[in-house]
């Protein structure tokens, strides 16, 4: 099972309410997975800001004091937001990979759930409901975004199995369906210097694409490269900075229904989780082809 | 009695924004034989699963949206209508009655049907009619791939295009289509068509309610009869 969802604006207006609109979709799917929720959310990027989304088990202990210590070490400003276990770290651009780093000494507990200037993702063990409840996802705007309600079947259920898998800046996946060849193809992408935190199937598709886009393809080629290289039941949802992207394999056992309108483009495992977004009884609605990669960018 | 559930009209109205689905099927599944309930309306249906499954009275079924997985699934006489798409599985495993859905239908649809007729308005995705096992299938648009995997009996009609492994390790069922078929499955091979297969597919076209297609314009598909039994002769073919 699993429960995906996916929410691209065209229309500027719903920007407000993006948070509000996946919660729901997401939320309807619940009885896809019950094991964990997950969801990322792209706000508009500024150019003069970087967002790291961190994560403790021990929210009280890390995050206090950590603008300040985080913002001596790198030597520029940085703000902490934080949100129950998670917290987002603001700070200038170049200075990411050096928080990143920073972070890893200041505050060994930490995980970094993803980062970029526009991606903010919150993820927890739990029922879509409460994940969204508990990081307030409902009042968040931004201009598109996915979502994940996890039933465990490659890996454990624990925060960092949760999807979405983010592996490069403001990039990020969710998936419904199980790979059979994760190993190898983990094993391929540690040889070519990509890192892995998790022994979960859906973190090797998410680095797969990262390690194709630093090679220079664009989302579209790395997606259509999945239908090559993965083996198994997917059907992936991507998220970029400014893209969102479908692609489904050969098989395409793992069910996926799109609408758009002039308003939206819109993904969920299942029809039910679009019956709430404005103006579906009029969409154009459809089930993604399989070996097809459906790919929209701002 | 809630508004929902008053009469309008002569039909009985369920309104799944206000009732639970298990009201309405356990209320489908009470019906006796000969009960004067004989229309049914079911309002916003909006995506739900099992909708109307497991009917087994000759009852009218106008289900008004879309639905998810597995609606009107064993139905047995009952003539159902989705007005609007339908998810996985619609009429798997119907034995008698009609359904039709006036939107597109999702994968597997009437899936292991052993009768009735299961009209698709729209197109039907992957696996339409696998293991059929004497289902009557009309989809008026495309099919997905791997349809008719492993058919049994009846027929499966399409008036637009079919994908990959149609008919793949098919028994005896016969596909007739209108369209290109992207690829045939092991053992499915073109056949000839001949007088009795015009006047059977003018009977399903009709049946379905088509008009304006002849069924010339189609080919008939089926079993090479080669893999029924295993033969090492055969044994690259699986």
């Amino acid at each position: 099972m699993c429960g995906i969802v996916g929410l691209f604006l065209k229309d500027k207006t719903l920007e407000p309410k993006l948070g509000a609109m996946l919660s729901e979709m997401l939320i309807s799917l619940s009885d896809r997975g019950p094991d964990s929720a997950g969801i990322a959310i792209y706000g508009a990027a500024t150019g003069n800001e970087a967002k790291i989304t961190v994560q403790s088990p021990k929210a009280d202990r890390d995050f206090r004091g950590l603008d300040a210590e985080l913002a001596k070490a790198i030597g520029a400003p940085v703000s902490v937001a934080v949100k129950s276990t998670h917290a987002v770290i603001r700070t200038t651009p170049d200075k990411v990979d050096a928080a990143r780093e920073a972070l890893q000494s200041l505050r060994p507990d930490i995980r970094i759930m993803g980062a970029g200037e526009a991606v903010e993702i919150y993820k927890e063990v739990g029922l879509p409901e409460a994940v969204v409840d508990r990081f307030d996802v409902r009042s968040m705007t931004g201009t598109h975004g996915i979502g994940h309600t996890r039933m465990a079947t490659e890996s454990a259920v624990t925060t960092m199995g949760a999807h979405p898998f983010s592996t490069g800046a403001d990039q990020c996946l969710v998936h419904n369906g199980s790979l059979s060849n994760h190993n190898n193809v983990r094993r391929e992408l540690v040889r070519e210097g990509m890192t892995f935190e998790t022994e979960n199937d859906t973190e090797v598709a998410a680095a797969y694409l990262s390690n194709r886009m630093a090679h220079g393809k664009n989302l579209g080629e790395a997606l259509e490269g999945t239908l090559f290289d993965l083996d198994g039941f997917f059907t992936f949802v991507v998220g970029t900075k400014n893209g969102f992207g479908v692609v489904r394999d050969p098989i395409a056992c793992k069910p996926a229904v799109m609408a758009e309108t002039d308003q939206y483009v819109a993904f969920g495992s299942e029809y039910r989780a679009l019956t709430k977004l404005p103006g579906i009884d009029n969409a154009r609605v459809w089930e993604p082809e399989p070996a097809t990669v459906y790919f929209w960018e701002h | 009695m809630p508004k929902a559930q008053r009469e309008q009209g002569h039909a009985r109205v369920f309104d799944l924004g206000q009732q639970s689905l298990r009201e309405l099927n356990q209320a489908l599944h009470n019906l006796a034989p000969g009960s004067n309930e004989t229309a049914w309306e079911v309002l916003n249906p909006k995506g739900s699963h099992s909708v109307a499954v497991g009917v087994d009275q000759p009852v009218s079924i106008d289900v008004r949206g879309s639905v998810g997985y597995y609606c009107a699934g064993m139905n047995d006489g009952a003539a159902i209508t989705v007005h609007g798409s339908a998810g996985p599985g619609v009429g798997e495993n119907m034995m008698s009655g009609s359904i039709v859905v006036k939107g597109d239908a999702s994968q597997y649809a009437g899936a292991t049907g052993r009768g009735g007729l299961l009209v698709i308005e729209g197109n039907a995705s992957s696996r339409c009619g696998i293991s059929m096992k004497g289902i009557d299938i009309v989809v008026h648009g495309n099919i997905g791939h791997m349809s008719a995997f492993m058919a049994q009996s009846g027929n499966l009609v399409v008036l637009g295009d079919a994908g990959d492994a149609l008919g793949d390790s098919i028994y005896e069922a016969r596909l007739f289509v209108r369209g290109k078929v992207e690829s045939l499955g092991a053992d499915c091979i073109a056949k000839e068509m001949r007088p009795e297969h015009i006047e059977l597919l003018q009977g399903l076209l009709d049946r379905a309610g088509i008009t304006g297609v002849k069924p010339s314009e189609f080919k008939r598909y089926g079993s090479a009869r080669k893999l029924y039994n295993f033969n090492i002769d055969n044994a690259d073919a699986y």
